[in-house]
């Protein structure tokens, strides 16, 4: 390898300024200060139990992972059919299927929210956390396709075949022989989908009936100056929390091309 | 393949049909919806017939909506000009510069923050720059300033600090897999051919790696372009993008004919700049073979 000097200090100045603004959640979320600013005053744990005793804040947690929890699920599963059809199968019409499902990609979300929150006022749907829900599907499906078409790709069809030539029904094979082969990618898939899902703001904020979602409490909070050191000590946690699915996701994602018996070309998605 | 057995076309279907469903329902539909509110009479949180093509021609005779559109497109290309400049060194540097082994990790650090809660990152940005901020407190304590700068009031230049940062992870990825696929002994032709490295690099490394400066730009510029939380945080709310005039129009006026009518207009903006990038992509593309 050549060296870069320039290169290299350069790109450690990138990464400084991407994390610049995400060192001072524990900075100050330990910071006893009641203002955001330095000097630093004293340790304390007190916006961490602050933090833990907000009610609301409970309830938005709850409902945050509720609808995440969900809407993994949901995207995975749809993700699991198109992935496989669009793998395995070809049939009329597979173009534009395989493009309004991925609409979203390239959509302003706004635009997909409004879309569908103009239809359901029109039908008087009452919103509620479920309406949260469906419209999240539609923004994570996508990426649930995208990582499972890839899990999909890598399997051997010849397998299948022989499980079918032994006697297998279509759906115990792909019990027994596919899905097994493409568990790391649905797992991957189901953490994606989870974070998205659990970071998304616009539909949060449109489709729900007013109830707190975690991302729309956060930035209400984020408005009275009296509130910000308890949500960067709900920002430590969360991003802790993010690093160890991300970490997992990664590790899910090499067992997978371990299994495949692939060679590790390195990176996410 | 040109003909598809019918069983096989069969299966398919079948096994595709609940996402196909899904969103049809809850996307198509919607979609259309929008369509034909956009050509139908309005009145408050209602549409009516006849159909009308008012609710467009009153697009082009009212200055803000021309206004909010272009200020939008100009802030989104300057956000994606930007991210993906700063990206392209550091994508660079990672595939030319590091030992494959330890390309992971390097790649894992980038996109660690991409994955940290958005609002939080963005909040942070308001937190620093906004009033009464930690980078005006921390000048004036220091004593370089002796006035608060309020960066956050600056409006939209303030908007693409905190979006460019906001994305800058999403440039790096696409640019990395291009330079990753560039085929190394045709830099050393070049320079054993006698070119300089840097010649080299403009002539080879540059054009071979387009493709990902193009996917690099259409990721960062779509989400941009309908960004909502960063011009309600910065930039005092007083700049605000499509999104935010969509939900002024559609929500807060409840004026629904003529808030379809702009968001169609705004999702054709999208896919118009979209394809030019995906057309420039196929340029570069066919221009190797």
């Amino acid at each position: 390898m050549k060296k870069a000097p320039f290169l290299r200090s350069y790109t450690l100045f990138y990464l400084l300024f991407l994390y610049a603004p995400i060192l001072l959640l524990p900075i100050f979320a330990f910071n006893s200060g009641k203002v955001v600013a330095f000097p630093l005053q004293g340790f304390t744990l007190g916006w961490f139990s602050e933090m833990l005793a907000d009610e609301n804040l409970r309830i938005a947690a709850k409902n945050s992972l509720i609808i995440a929890l969900s809407v993994a699920s949901m995207s995975t599963v749809l993700g699991v059919f198109a992935a496989r059809a669009s793998v395995r199968y070809s049939f009329p019409g597979k173009a534009p299927i395989m493009g309004l499902i991925m609409l979203p990609l390239v959509l302003p979300e706004m635009i997909v929210a409004m879309a569908l929150l103009v239809v359901l006022l029109s039908l008087n749907v009452p919103l509620s956390l479920f309406t949260v829900i469906i419209g999240q599907v539609l923004i994570t499906t996508p990426f649930a396709v995208a990582i499972l078409t890839s899990a999909f790709q890598s399997l051997d069809k010849s397998l299948e075949e022989a499980a079918m030539d032994l006697g297998e029904t279509a759906w115990g094979t792909f019990r027994l022989i596919v899905l097994p082969l493409v568990m790391p990618g649905i797992m991957a898939s189901f953490l994606i989908c989870f974070t998205i899902s659990f970071d998304e703001f616009i539909i949060s904020n449109f489709l729900g009936s007013g109830q707190p979602i975690l991302s729309v409490y956060i930035f209400g909070q984020f408005r009275f100056p009296a509130k910000v050191p308890s949500m960067l000590a709900l920002g430590t946690v969360l991003v802790c929390f993010s690093i160890i699915l991300l970490g997992f996701a990664e590790y899910m994602r090499r067992r997978g091309i371990a299994k495949a018996g692939g060679k590790d070309s390195g990176g996410f998605l | 393949m040109a003909a598809t057995p019918r069983s096989e076309a069969r299966a398919g279907l079948k096994l595709i049909s609940p996402t196909a469903i899904y969103v049809i329902l809850l996307l198509a539909v919607p979609l259309a919806t929008v369509l034909v509110y956009s050509v139908m009479t309005g009145g408050r949180a209602n549409v009516s017939l006849p159909l009308t093509f008012d609710n467009y021609a009153q697009l082009g005779t009212k200055w803000v909506y021309g206004y909010i559109l272009l200020k939008s497109l100009l802030i989104a290309l300057s956000v994606t000009a930007i991210t993906v400049l700063l990206a392209y060194p550091v994508a660079y540097f990672v595939s030319f510069h590091i030992k494959p082994e330890r390309k992971s990790l390097w790649l894992f650090l980038i996109t660690i923050p991409f994955w940290t809660s958005y609002i939080i990152r963005v909040s942070l940005w308001f937190v620093i720059i906004g009033k009464d901020g930690l980078l005006d407190s921390s000048l004036m304590s220091l004593g370089i300033m002796d006035q608060p700068l309020n960066l956050a009031s600056y409006g939209i230049p303030s908007i693409i600090l905190v979006l460019a940062h906001a994305y800058a992870p999403f440039a790096v990825l696409p640019i990395f897999v291009s330079l990753e696929k560039v085929d190394r002994s045709l830099l050393e032709a070049g320079q054993d051919l006698g070119e300089s490295r840097w010649i080299t690099f403009l002539r080879v490394t540059l054009p071979l790696s387009m493709p990902g400066v193009i996917a690099s730009s259409l990721i960062v510029f779509i989400p941009t372009v309908g960004d909502y939380v960063t011009p309600k945080l910065v930039g005092d709310g007083k700049q605000p993008l499509i999104a935010n005039f969509i939900e002024t129009q559609l929500l807060k006026l409840q004026d629904f004919p003529q808030g379809s009518a702009f968001a169609v207009v705004s999702m054709l903006m999208v896919a118009i700049v979209s394809i030019g990038f995906v057309f420039l992509n196929k340029r570069f593309i066919g221009g190797q073979k």
